[in-house]
């Protein structure tokens, strides 16, 4: 006797609890089909750039100036900005192209409407299963970090959560966005080339925020890549600033984030119900 | 929560009429904006029963199955589903509903058994319960060879029939489907029939919408006729026929610049005449008679052909537009 559903009522109550992770597990179930690429992102990227900027560049700014980054080596200094850029790039990845796929390419949203499952489950399993996906290649990133030496302090590895949430800060107002678009004209593109690119720049990373002249340091007070490197920094090598500032960033990527998953969720709600 | 609606005063036929409606819709509408998609319509449905919306593209058939199917709220009107109203109980509507939607939205980078699986886990349903069944669902869909393929690999018949078993994973009472043969090959069609006819006999419900006549006759007890999101005529495909139309049609071509010039002089033949740009059609209850008729009046169609009467020519009557375009 083969066993049968349980009754609708059952169902409903499950996905009324659970629906968000039900969802979550069918986003990482498709992630694995990219899984390789995904880890040779996560391994490759970290070995390439701190190889090249530790080994390579460090060995330059070091011998002119071994002071300049608050009595750290040059790797220490941006290891935190590396960790916590890989991450907003990966996020960015993720709350765009997979959102468009979702309401209109291959409709991938609409079959698990039809289910039990609300919109606003659908969104929250997406963002979910992206952050595990932050967390396990941001751990990866950080055991490479550590690997080379470039987390002096026993406190480094919050920088995994320092960097996934500043990957949500960023990711879930560009989840929203990615919600609202009806046609893909190169709007993602533009995105990675005129919003990612200059934060990853500009945000502190390669060198202090504070040598930038005052009419482009704007981008990095906005910019959570900013926020969270700074953040990584107190937690790699206790890097000094105020602590109201600290608080300040993690207020910022707390808030980004909320923010963000508020207007994803009415958004995601509003096209789906239409 | 309102479900007094009782069933249908015309029973569709051939079968017993049951008792208990699984829907009931009354005065239902939907607006965007200035536009009424569906402009208070009232229909229900009994348990067991296979029902029909069919109409034009645009008619409102697409917007009403998603009221029905819990995922677009109603303007206006009452609607229960199994005694649910499905705006304010959404996820236990879903829960009781399989749907095939008109567009496939497979996982395509998921294999074709996988999807069953993943579909079966919105559900909150067990794996003991997901694995079996899912191979009974292949089975049932004739797509056990292709379990482990990958879903872009498959034709479009066979992604139909994989939706129809996805949908069918919760074992619901009820099954939507909204144009479920559209851009499918005959044999495909037939084969997708087959299985319908299956799910019937076993008791599910079915509510389709489509702008197939022939396969509204093939799979409805009962439908209601749509267009221009109201009601223009309900009842079983017989009956519909019976009431709209003549029990044959005979169907003449003069060519494509005589057939309405043409239409004067059949005036009298048969009880109704219809000149369309391609053909003139004759409505009479005895086809031969009629093209009899025809040729003693000395005219000469370059092809003629009697057919019985359709739900084609039910909608024909009844809106002065065709079908499908």
């Amino acid at each position: 006797m083969t066993e049968r559903a349980h009754a609708p009522e059952v169902s409903a109550a499950r996905a009324r609890r659970w629906g968000a992770f039900y969802y979550a597990e069918q986003v990482l179930r498709v992630m694995k089909g990219y899984g390789w690429s995904i880890l040779m992102y996560s391994v490759g990227q970290p070995v390439a750039y701190l190889f090249a900027m530790g080994v390579g560049l460090a060995a330059l700014v070091d011998a002119e100036d071994a002071g300049a980054f608050g009595g750290v080596s040059y790797l220490a200094f941006i290891a935190p900005a590396l960790l916590v850029s890989a991450a907003v790039m990966s996020a960015a990845n993720e709350f765009t192209f997979p959102v468009m796929d979702g309401f209109k390419w291959r409709r991938t949203y609409y079959g698990p409407h039809a289910s039990p499952l609300t919109p606003q489950q659908i969104a929250a399993g997406q963002i979910i299963a992206v952050t595990l996906r932050l967390l396990l290649q941001s751990a990866v990133y950080f055991a490479a970090v550590a690997w080379f030496g470039a987390s002096p302090s026993g406190w480094g590895w919050v920088g995994i959560a320092v960097a996934t949430l500043a990957g949500l800060a960023f990711g879930l107002p560009l989840m929203a966005y990615s919600a609202s678009i009806k046609d893909e004209k190169g709007q993602f593109a533009l995105v990675m080339r005129f919003i990612v690119m200059p934060l990853f720049l500009f945000s502190g990373t390669f060198f202090p925020l504070d040598t930038l002249p005052l009419a482009v340091r704007w981008i990095g007070w906005i910019s959570p890549i900013w926020h969270g490197t700074e953040l990584g920094r107190v937690f790699s090598y206790g890097y000094q600033e105020p602590p109201v500032l600290t608080l300040v960033h993690i207020v910022v990527l707390v808030a980004l984030t909320v923010l963000g998953w508020v207007l994803t969720k009415r958004q995601f709600i509003r096209r789906l119900g239409q | 929560m309102r479900n007094k609606a009782i069933v249908s005063s015309t029973p569709s036929d051939g079968l017993p009429a049951r008792q208990a409606t699984v829907i009931a819709a009354e005065d239902l509408r939907k607006t965007y904006g200035d536009v009424a998609a569906v402009d208070g319509i009232s229909f229900s449905v009994p348990a067991g029963e296979s029902f029909g919306l069919l109409g034009p593209n645009g008619a409102g058939k697409s917007t009403t199955m998603k009221m029905i199917g819990a995922v677009t709220q109603r303007t206006s009107g009452k609607l229960s589903i199994m005694g649910l109203d499905p705006d304010s109980h959404g996820p236990e509507v879903r829960a009781l509903l399989g749907v095939v939607p008109q567009q496939d939205n497979l996982d395509e980078e998921l294999r074709v058994r996988d999807n069953l699986l993943v579909y079966g886990r919105y559900f909150g349903l067990p794996m003991s319960y997901l694995r079996p069944k899912a191979d009974e669902l292949l089975e049932f869909a004739q797509l056990t060879d292709k379990a482990k393929s990958k879903v872009d690999a498959l034709s479009g018949g066979m992604k139909r029939r994989l939706t129809i078993a996805r949908s069918l994973i919760n074992e619901p009472r009820i099954l939507l489907l909204d144009e479920p043969t559209t851009g499918l090959d005959p044999q495909a069609r037939h084969t997708l029939w087959d299985r319908l006819f299956r799910l019937k006999e076993q008791g599910v419900t079915l509510i389709l919408t489509t702008h197939y006549m022939d396969e509204a006759e093939q799979l409805c007890d009962r439908l209601i006729v749509v267009d221009k999101g109201r009601i223009m005529a309900e009842g079983s495909p017989a009956q519909l026929i019976r009431e709209h139309s003549t029990r044959e049609v005979l169907e003449l071509r003069f060519g494509s610049e005589r057939n309405a010039i043409i239409g004067p002089e059949l005036q009298g033949i048969g009880e109704r005449l219809e000149a369309l740009p391609d053909r003139v059609l004759i409505y009479a209850h005895d086809g031969e008679a009629a093209l009899e008729q025809v040729s003693s009046r000395g005219l000469r169609p370059v092809t003629s052909l009697v057919r019985r009467s359709s739900l084609e020519d039910v909608f024909l009557r009844l809106t002065g537009r065709s079908l499908v375009d």
